[in-house]
């Protein structure tokens, strides 16, 4: 009789009760968050969980039962991921995201900024220069594909930049088209390629240049280069910026594997990451807007000065929001 | 039979030797986590096999879910006798747009920080030093896919051209291997993705506590319980013990029969009259954990059957 009653059976027997209640409480809060749990099991949680920490290392010294010892590692792991896991809501995390962490991470980010917007505007001007000294450097860039080449009568080219009929078919229609140009896929793309040391982001930002400076050539030629100008940075002034903080979200991933300094490489790029990951995220939302501005604004607002007006708010607004300093915080986002 | 058992302890011997092998290569995915308690978890990392599957899963789910959207609204329209389709189609790209950038990191930010692909192959994402897992790293790790499986897809879809243009695309191709294969040449079977996020995937199924085979009530046999010698006892090892419970809880009865003959023959117990093998099985599943429990709390701890302790 007293052989079969053994030290691991009794020891599990005491103890079974505040694990399956752990279990419960865990598998309540992974369904439904900490909302879903009551006052009272909040209250027993600290102490169920050191409880189911301290019974995995007694039961790996003395029991020899597989199903007991993996139970509670698996209990033990759950329970350490919700009580050492996330505190703050969702909706918290969101409002301070937008409130302080957004803007802190791209004012940080300033020089890797600078060099992205160099990439592009750089690559643009060459473009530019090279297209209005030889038009055949237009075709290097594009494919025949475009309507709106050197080719192209005034009339013609003046007629893409303004739209004469426009409902809400055709505005919807262009605002998911935008969200599918290829601008929104290279802003994520750029970011992904700065794991290798960044260049491959530099040359798609200075490809991207080329593109936009020789199409600007084009229009310039036949004089529609303030017409232009309207058509493209109504929109283009949040699209193009988020281009840039996305290549630049790329750089800092590229430079911190590249030149660690006194960290180690992983922690460097942890780092990185964790700020890069803000600013990234944040270009999207940006060419979630500048997809709307361009699929709204541009089809409704046909008038230059307007046009100008909005690129003019809209450059002053993000300027303002990532740069200007203000006043700091508590931290909460834990 | 005495010739066959030299060949049976060769047998015996290289079985043993790629148990052990196994139990190294488990041990080597095993990472482990002190707590602020001073506990000691062990968390596993997920192979490369469990972490493909999971994805195959996802994008699956993914491309599911595409459909799904872009049938249910041609069904709307063709409802409304296609009026509007223009818009019903935009909103289908706007919806297929989300899924595809979002699937991921809606999931994983969520509360099992795990999609239902790697949640139905037991995985989730942590951070690798045991702290928060934020939604930065969740982001960063997820974006980074684009690098590590859409481009060289993209690089797939390239091929074409003659001469020249194929080399490079080759070569191309090579490169994006670098950042699609990185998984496989790091012990921790990191991505690129958990590598800037901090992240690892580790492997933890939920596990059900199951009945304690030890609690069933002793098998009676008239007045006398089964009872074994600590001879009988001293046969197998904390290995041998482990398998028997596999076999108590999820084998078919035939197997369990084999098994008890196999013990019996092997221990030279004579079954009693009335005795069944699932009765004779419990009974030594009982007295040989208790014995090899009693000795483990000496520090003696007796791993297979070979072991000479």
């Amino acid at each position: 009789m007293s052989d079969r009653v053994m030290k691991s059976y009794r020891f599990r027997e005491e103890r079974e009760a505040d694990w399956s209640e752990l279990d419960r409480i865990v598998q309540q809060a992974e369904k439904r968050g900490v909302d879903g749990l009551t006052d009272q099991e909040l209250e027993q949680l600290p102490h169920l969980y050191r409880q189911a920490v301290s019974s995995l290392s007694v039961a790996r010294t003395i029991s020899l039962d597989q199903n007991v010892i993996a139970y509670l590692e698996t209990l033990c792991a759950r329970a350490y991921f919700f009580v050492y896991g996330t505190r703050s809501r969702m909706s918290e995390r969101i409002a301070q995201f937008f409130a302080r962490d957004w803007a802190a991470a791209v004012s940080a980010a300033k020089g890797p900024t600078l060099l992205a917007f160099l990439c592009l505007f750089g690559g643009a001007l060459l473009a530019f220069f090279l297209t209005l000294s030889d038009n055949e450097w237009y075709w290097t860039f594009h494919g025949g594909w475009d309507s709106r080449n050197p080719n192209a009568t005034y009339a013609e080219l003046r007629a893409t930049l303004y739209e004469d009929r426009s409902d809400i078919v055709d505005m919807l229609g262009a605002f998911a088209a935008q969200l599918f140009s290829h601008n929104s896929g290279i802003a994520i793309f750029a970011f992904a390629l700065g794991f290798a040391f960044g260049a491959p982001t530099a040359i798609l930002l200075i490809y991207n240049g080329v593109y936009l400076g020789s199409f600007y050539a084009v229009f310039w030629q036949k004089g529609l280069g303030y017409e232009l100008t309207g058509w493209l940075f109504i929109h283009g002034v949040t699209e193009l910026f988020a281009v840039i903080l996305a290549g630049a979200a790329g750089f800092m991933i590229g430079g911190a594997v590249a030149f660690p300094g006194r960290k180690t490489r992983m922690e460097s790029m942890r780092d990185a990451g964790d700020t890069a990951a803000m600013v990234i995220i944040g270009a999207v939302i940006m060419l979630f807007l500048a997809a709307l501005l361009e699929g709204f604004g541009r089809q409704l607002i046909n008038d230059d000065v307007t046009r100008y007006v909005i690129a003019g708010t809209t450059l002053i607004f993000w300027f303002g929001y990532f740069y200007l300093p203000r006043r700091g915080e508590i931290d909460r986002r834990d | 039979m005495t010739e066959a058992t030299p060949v049976s302890a060769v047998e015996e011997g290289k079985r043993r030797r790629a148990r052990m092998r196994a139990r190294q290569y488990e041990a080597k995915r095993i990472r482990t986590l002190v707590t602020p308690e001073g506990a000691a978890l062990n968390l596993k990392v997920s192979t490369f096999g469990e972490r493909f599957g999971a994805f195959i899963l996802d994008i699956g789910i993914q491309f599911a879910l595409m459909i799904a959207v872009v049938v249910a609204i041609g069904f709307i329209a063709s409802a409304m006798q296609m009026q509007g389709w223009q818009i019903a189609w935009a909103v289908a790209q706007v919806l297929i747009f989300f899924i595809r950038n979002f699937y991921f990191i809606f999931f994983e930010i969520g509360r099992k920080a795990a999609t239902p692909g790697k949640r139905a192959l037991g995985l989730r994402v942590a951070d690798r030093k045991g702290g928060r897992l934020t939604a930065n790293a969740v982001i960063a790790r997820n974006f980074l896919r684009e690098l590590e499986f859409f481009l060289p897809l993209s690089v797939v879809f390239s091929f074409g051209g003659d001469g020249i243009a194929v080399w490079v695309t080759w070569l191309l191709l090579l490169w994006c291997m670098l950042f699609a294969l990185f998984p496989l040449f790091n012990k921790d079977k990191l991505r690129v993705g958990d590598l800037v996020a901090g992240t690892m995937v580790i492997h933890a199924p939920k596990v059900r506590l199951l009945k304690d085979i030890a609690s069933v009530t002793p098998a009676h046999i008239g007045d006398t319980s089964i009872v074994f010698t600590p001879e009988q006892l001293g046969v197998y090892g904390i290995h041998e013990l482990h398998v028997l419970e596999d076999v108590l809880r999820q084998s078919t009865p035939e197997i369990k029969t084999n098994v008890a003959n196999r013990i019996a023959t092997k221990i030279g117990y004579a079954p009693q009259a009335g005795e069944t093998d699932l009765a004779f099985l419990e009974a030594f599943y009982a007295a040989l954990r208790a014995h090899l429990e009693q000795r483990m709390l000496f520090g003696q701890r007796k791993e297979d059957k070979f072991d000479r302790r």
